[in-house]
């Protein structure tokens, strides 16, 4: 015999799921609401998303071949959706070099400081939105209006997003009533014909993403149905209370980031729990902490401070959650 | 002004208070420990190695205060001097043990040992060796996957990348034992260190008889016992088809080195011999370490 | 709906490439090879001597203690040699050389393939009768049978499950067996209905054997007790503990023994060889090996006697192929890859599979992503992802109390692994470190 046998310990075949594949998958998942930006922001979304997915490719490979001084991962689509998803939560005339500096921020900061995809505790994407939130408040809140490509970036005309319509005016003492007739109807906000996030506002899209998840499996329906359920219960005690007070529960899924965080963020694989149970759990506090920041903090919009705030808690949710053992509970007959 | 006034007192006498709650919590909660730990401690070389058998150095210093005598404690680390030294602290008596040296006793290296197969599990020399025989058909040799290399704390073994196997870089290496319960063959031995770090070993610990051990490596001892024979100071013993030098008496006087038929028998650190120049190939040249290679530039 | 396991699980291509080829009988080699640790538990004694002149069926090495199997010679002829030699992991054994002269069986055992269907022995005569044949369980564990058979005092079985699931890809010694002998198979069924006590057998057979089921539906409807179940196609369905939860919906607890829920599980291939032993005094020497593999020119099912060289075995079935990679002892995801071909077929070798190299090269291992689908394809609901760095960082301790010693070593979390991590590999070192552990601690 003169080539050699090879041998290596069970199993000895492998599945096709690779890393690159499912990040692949998520990219994929990602190009309606990427449509749909493009489609209600024009050029103003087109250069947003280019900016920051070009940006986070180009600093995670400058920072890992020149600083870390170690192998590259670009190719495995990581940076990629970390700069997707960063550009999909910014409005659509925000500026290029915020852009860079959140990309920056997302990456340098929020991933490869912690030593790189697996490691690090706090979704990137979500990292970099909330750094340029809290340093750049003014710019990340002025919402052009959806206009496609008829009208010119410099002059989009500015307003503000369902939510904050409610969040002011309900601080200026006025009722859900009124306010309903300021803001688009729920067809529109389905489809997305509103103000917000480039990424944000189009319903369809992102649940279109989320169906492709699940056939291709590459995320389980926990995270995002318990997000989204909690937050349908929870509104919609507090819209039985006090109506006047309380948008409905449609309101406050088909508008702001929701969606996007329920399918996209929150189920990062790196960021979020092991196990079903724990998926289950994590997903209800996210629930719960958005309707809270919503209804009773000072931002009109929490989705993105849920969602960080339990990446901070997944660490112990995987260690006191466990999954059902095999024989844990016997039950015979 | 007031504003500030207020601020500054009010968050300096919170740091009083939590000042006093903290005093008051440390004073109960107080342990009370020999001074002594502390300072056996700080003459241990604080490498928590567990060469000594306990977890860290603050484990060893407590045995060492608390147990009548050091006869059964010894840093190997810090050595004969370090032992002194907490004798000494401790008014105890520490026993002479002389310094030792991790020695790896495989030559099985690509050309002394071919390879009859290729391995392609996880890179660890536990799970190949739990798996099967190694990608060469002898069942103790070297299986090249660095196990040692890993769990040295002091950067004393690299793999040598044209023999595959471990190289111990003797001025580092601290006699911690790490690597010889990392082994899972149980290859490497912690030898008596000699002057100039010299060293005389078999280099095989192949036990099977001499033709079958020979088929798969050019360097297996073969129990021939010429070793053995040769040996003036009873230093060499035989047993199971194995020649074994025991360090602590032999006294390097290489006359075993030469009557080694498959040269089993490794010598470093020595000088090249001048008389009989055809048997410098006894060291296999990748083996000597580049101190002596600059030497015999020289 | 058809039964199957819930948790976890996975769906590897089922490459069943030899399902329609008959069973065919592999000629005599000219010498045998026959380990004395062909079983779980302790090696037989050789009692026979070099020199020796033996028949077919000859006790060649008795057994030693309890947990252990006699050893028959499985061809006529002289023993030449009794030595250590490398066994399938190359590590060295002691082992048994004849060389073949004829082929001259013992004159008690029945060579005639007549159907013997009335069970005429006793309860304790049928149990000496398995012992005496060194029966071990032939789905590939090899855990002596006679030892399954004899409940722990104070236990009672109320079910008896036939084990036909076949999971692996490409192997089909079972299903053959199923359709070939499986009227000689209930038969073996009703021995160990018999020495169980039990009244009730239930036959799991995965729904990709069809033939195989519909065959045993057939023949089995008008046996009292014994029913056929078709399952959902999944692997590990194999599994001792998987299988009981498909068919009866119970759960053996963690580190307990499936009489604890009133099961025993037995091989159909374990149940022929009981039929052949207490109805034909046979004693086991032979069973059926799927060579297979979609390189290999005649992959096949051969009836092989124990000790023939894999080298024989797969010459016969067309030789090696240029590109192998791997040959491999069982099946894809639990068996064991050769280092050599020069070893011997035992009793729990259920196949030989040729692997191209380029199939299975395994990939750069990647940082772990936490994307959790090692968790949701164990099937023992353990979390793979974590027991690996621990088994790594030889924490043992904490290893414990994540229970990796209910691992079944399916190698589900490996195969699904997106970054190629090794984590079974891991696992297992950890399992065996655990075992330590827990040995000493007694």
């Amino acid at each position: 015999m003169s080539k050699l046998l090879t041998v290596s310990p069970s199993p000895h075949i492998y599945g096709k799921d690779t890393t690159p594949n499912l990040m692949y998958g998520v990219i994929i998942a990602l190009i309606p609401a990427i449509l749909a930006s493009i489609f209600y922001f024009g050029w103003g979304a087109v250069i947003v998303i280019s900016v920051a997915v070009i940006s986070s490719v180009l600093f995670e490979f400058l920072i890992q071949r020149f600083l870390l001084q170690k192998k590259t991962t670009i190719q495995d689509g990581s940076a990629v959706i970390t700069g997707l998803l960063l550009a999909l939560c910014l409005p659509s005339n925000f500026p290029v070099l915020l852009i860079i500096s959140g990309s920056l921020f997302a990456i340098g900061v929020g991933k490869l400081s912690f030593g790189g995809l697996g490691n690090n505790p706090f979704n990137p994407a979500l990292v970099g939105r909330v750094f340029l939130f809290i340093s750049f408040p003014a710019k990340m809140t002025s919402w052009p209006q959806a206009q496609g490509f008829q009208t010119q970036y410099v002059d989009a005309s500015t307003g503000a997003t369902p939510l904050s319509i409610i969040k002011e005016g309900l601080d200026k003492g006025d009722s859900i009533s009124q306010l309903m007739d300021k803001i688009p109807t729920y067809p529109q906000l389905f489809i997305g014909d509103t103000g917000g996030s480039i990424g944000e506002i189009a319903a369809v899209a992102l649940i279109l993403g989320l169906v492709y998840l699940l056939l291709r499996k590459i995320i389980t329906w926990h995270i995002p149905v318990s997000i989204i359920l909690t937050v349908v219960i929870f509104t919609g005690i507090l819209w039985l209370v006090d109506p006047s007070q309380n948008a409905d529960p449609l309101f406050h899924i088909l508008s702001g980031g929701i969606l996007l965080g329920a399918i996209f963020m929150a189920t990062d694989y790196v960021t979020s729990p092991m196990t079903t149970k724990g998926m289950i759990a994590y997903g209800i506090s996210i629930g719960i902490l958005t309707v809270v920041i919503r209804r009773f903090g000072s931002f009109p919009e929490g989705v993105q401070f849920a969602i960080l705030i339990m990446n901070g808690f997944v660490p112990l949710i995987n260690y006191y959650i466990k999954p059902k053992r095999f024989g844990e509970e016997v039950k015979n007959g | 002004m007031s504003s500030v006034l207020i601020t500054i007192l009010s968050l300096s006498s919170m740091g009083i208070v939590a000042a006093i709650i903290l005093y008051l919590v440390a004073q109960k909660f107080k342990v009370l420990e020999n001074p002594k730990i502390d300072d056996v401690e700080d003459a241990l070389p604080a490498t928590n190695c567990g060469g000594c058998g306990y977890p860290g150095c603050r484990n060893f210093a407590e045995v060492c205060v608390n147990s009548d005598t050091l006869d059964d404690l010894y840093c190997p680390v810090g050595g004969q001097e370090t032992m002194d030294i907490v004798a000494n602290l401790l008014g105890k008596v520490a026993l002479q043990t002389d310094p030792r040296v991790a020695v790896i006793r495989c030559s099985g290296s690509f050309e002394n040992r071919p390879r009859t197969n290729h391995y392609d599990g996880a890179s660890s020399c536990a799970v190949a060796s739990a798996l099967y025989v190694g990608d060469t058909d002898c069942p103790v040799g070297c299986l090249g996957m660095a196990d040692c290399v890993v769990v040295c704390d002091f950067e004393a073994i690299y793999m040598d990348d044209k023999t595959d196997l471990p190289v111990v870089i003797d001025d580092k290496c601290t006699a911690c034992g790490a690597c010889v319960k990392a082994c899972p063959r149980d290859i490497i031995e912690l030898r008596k260190r000699n002057k100039k770090d010299r060293q005389i070993f078999v280099s095989c610990i192949n036990e099977e008889k001499g033709g079958i051990a020979k088929k798969y490596c050019s360097v297996a001892c073969t129990g021939c016992t010429k070793c053995f024979k040769v040996c003036e100071f009873d230093a060499i013993t035989m047993g199971n088809n194995l020649a074994f030098i025991d360090s602590d008496k032999c006294v390097l006087c290489r006359k075993c080195v030469p009557e080694c038929p498959t040269d089993a028998i490794l010598e470093i650190n020595f000088l090249p011999r001048k008389t009989k120049p055809d048997k410098e190939k006894i060291i296999p040249l990748n083996k000597i370490p580049e101190k002596v290679k600059t030497d015999i530039k020289e | 709906m058809l039964r199957t396991f819930r948790k976890g699980g996975i769906h590897p291509a089922d490459n069943k490439l030899t399902e329609k080829n008959p069973v065919q009988i592999l000629p005599l080699p000219e010498k045998v090879t026959i380990p004395l640790s062909q079983h779980v538990g302790t090696p037989a004694i050789p009692v026979v001597n070099r020199g020796d002149k033996v028949k077919v069926g000859q006790l060649v090495a008795k057994s030693k203690g309890f947990v252990s199997a006699n050893i028959h010679s499985s061809v006529s002829g002289k023993v030449v040699k009794i030595d250590s030699l490398p066994d399938l992991t190359g590590y060295k054994k002691p082992a048994v050389v004849i060389e073949v002269e004829g082929d001259e069986w013992e004159d008690s055992i029945i060579q005639s393939t007549d159907l013997q269907k009335d069970i005429t022995l006793s309860k304790d005569e049928i149990l000496e009768k398995i012992r005496e044949s060194g029966i071990v369980g032939l789905g590939g564990a090899a855990f002596p049978t006679h030892v399954k058979l004899i409940l722990p005092h104070g236990k009672k079985a109320d079910v008896l499950i036939i084990n036909g699931v076949e999971c692996e890809p490409y192997l089909t010694s079972d299903h053959r067996l199923m359709i070939e002998y499986g009227r000689e198979m209930l038969v073996g069924t009703h021995i160990l209905m018999k020495v169980l006590n039990v009244r009730k057998a239930m036959i799991g057979i995965e729904n990709n054997k069809a033939d195989a089921i519909n065959y045993l539906k057939g023949i089995s409807s008008y046996l009292p007790g014994i029913k056929v179940y078709p399952l959902e196609v999944k692997y590990p369905q194999g599994s001792e503990k998987q299988l009981i939860k498909a068919l009866t919906g119970r759960e053996v607890p963690s580190r307990k023994l499936p009489v604890d829920v009133g099961v025993i599980v037995h091989n159909v291939s374990t149940a022929y060889a009981v039929y052949e032993a207490v109805q034909k005094n046979k004693p086991l020497i032979n069973r059926i090996v799927t060579v297979s593999g979609k390189s290999l020119k005649n992959p096949s099912n051969f009836v092989v006697r124990f000790g023939t060289s894999v080298q024989f075995l797969i010459e016969a079935a067309g030789g090696l192929p240029e590109n192998t990679g791997k040959v491999i002892s069982g099946g894809l995801m639990m068996g064991k890859a050769l280092n050599s071909l020069d070893v011997p077929v035992i009793k729990g070798m259920t196949g030989i599979l040729i692997v191209p190299g380029n199939e299975t090269k395994r990939k750069a291992i990647e940082p772990c992503i936490r994307c959790s689908k090692c968790v949701t394809v164990c099937p023992m609901g353990l979390e793979p992802y974590l027991l690996m760095p621990l088994a790594q960082n030889e924490n043992f301790y904490r290893l414990e109390n994540e229970m990796v010693l209910d691992c079944i070593e399916c190698g589900s979390c490996s195969y699904i692994c997106p970054a190629n991590r090794p984590l079974l590999d891991y696992i297992k070192l950890g399992k065996v470190e655990v075992n330590k552990i827990i040995r000493e601690r007694k």
